[in-house]
């Protein structure tokens, strides 16, 4: 029955906004983190997605004789990036991790940014759960035909 | 007279079947409302509804002839890949996603009622078969 499969979809959904919240959170507590050097600074990190092909979990099963299908099911994170974008340099002399310059570096967190991403992610949470709520009683309801 | 469960039913199983169907794909579109280049999918369900339907009238359904007892039966998916079709975006966004949620959200919970109906239609289908076995 193809209705519990939308319980794995919502669920990769969920799962997938999950990440990116947690992301957001990190991204967040560490706006702050100072350093001295380039190389030990706290960069942004952001969750990719992808769609989950059909034909490669067919394949795992091990029907792989059934008719190809390029429809997808769910999604996945493909791995979590750190933005590049430019550090902020600061010049604060006094700070206990200023380098020999008097220079403070900060990471390149975004925090407006890094809200907007916030609400848009739980948001998608949100949809996904009620999609889940719909398949739930969907599937509740195929249980009493003929009652 | 002979009772046979396919006249009884009528469209409403295939009905449900696609409905179910069609609500696992829009949960797939919300599920990938952010991924980049995802394009967003659906069913013409009224044009597959009237190819099944036009298999049912003809008494077959499109199910390929086996002309040797070796060949492997195709299985017989009521929907094939070809059928499901890419949506028009009506604002596409810049990373190539065609995902509108509001549209997919509206899409999926007007599948769900219309599923509720083809439901109760088959519910009542199955009720009036028990009343007409009882004999009541």
């Amino acid at each position: 029955m193809s209705l519990s499969q939308i319980f794995d979809i919502a669920g990769s959904g969920m799962s997938a906004q999950s990440i990116r919240l947690n992301t957001t959170a990190s991204n967040i507590a560490n706006a702050e983190t100072a350093s001295s050097s380039t190389g030990d600074v706290y960069r942004a990190r952001k969750p990719v997605f992808a769609a989950v092909q059909q034909d490669v979990l067919r394949q795992a099963m091990g029907a792989d004789f059934m008719q190809e299908t390029p429809e997808s099911t769910g999604v996945a994170v493909k791995g979590i990036v750190e933005s590049d974008a430019p550090l902020e340099m600061r010049y604060q002399p006094d700070h206990p991790q200023a380098n020999e310059q008097g220079y403070v570096f900060y990471p390149n967190v975004n925090v407006v940014e890094e809200m907007a991403d916030m609400m848009s992610a739980s948001r998608s949470f949100q949809t996904n759960v009620e999609i889940m709520d719909a398949a739930k009683t969907m599937m509740q309801r195929l249980l009493t035909l003929g009652q | 007279m002979n009772i046979s469960f396919s006249n009884a039913l009528g469209i409403h199983e295939q009905a449900l079947e696609l409905r179910t169907k069609r609500a696992e794909v829009l949960a797939n579109n919300i599920a990938n409302a952010d991924t980049p280049g995802f394009k967003a999918r659906d069913i013409d369900f009224y044009a597959l509804l009237k190819q099944e339907k036009q298999g049912l009238a003809a008494g077959d359904s499109l199910e390929m002839a086996r002309t040797n007892g070796k060949h492997l039966p195709v299985s017989q998916d009521l929907l094939a890949s070809d059928q499901l079709l890419y949506r028009t975006p009506s604002q596409p966004s810049i990373d190539g996603n065609t995902v509108d949620s509001q549209t997919e959200k509206a899409e999926f919970m007007k599948n769900t009622l219309q599923y509720q109906s083809s439901f109760q239609f088959l519910s009542s289908r199955f009720k009036s078969l028990t009343n007409a076995i009882k004999g009541e």
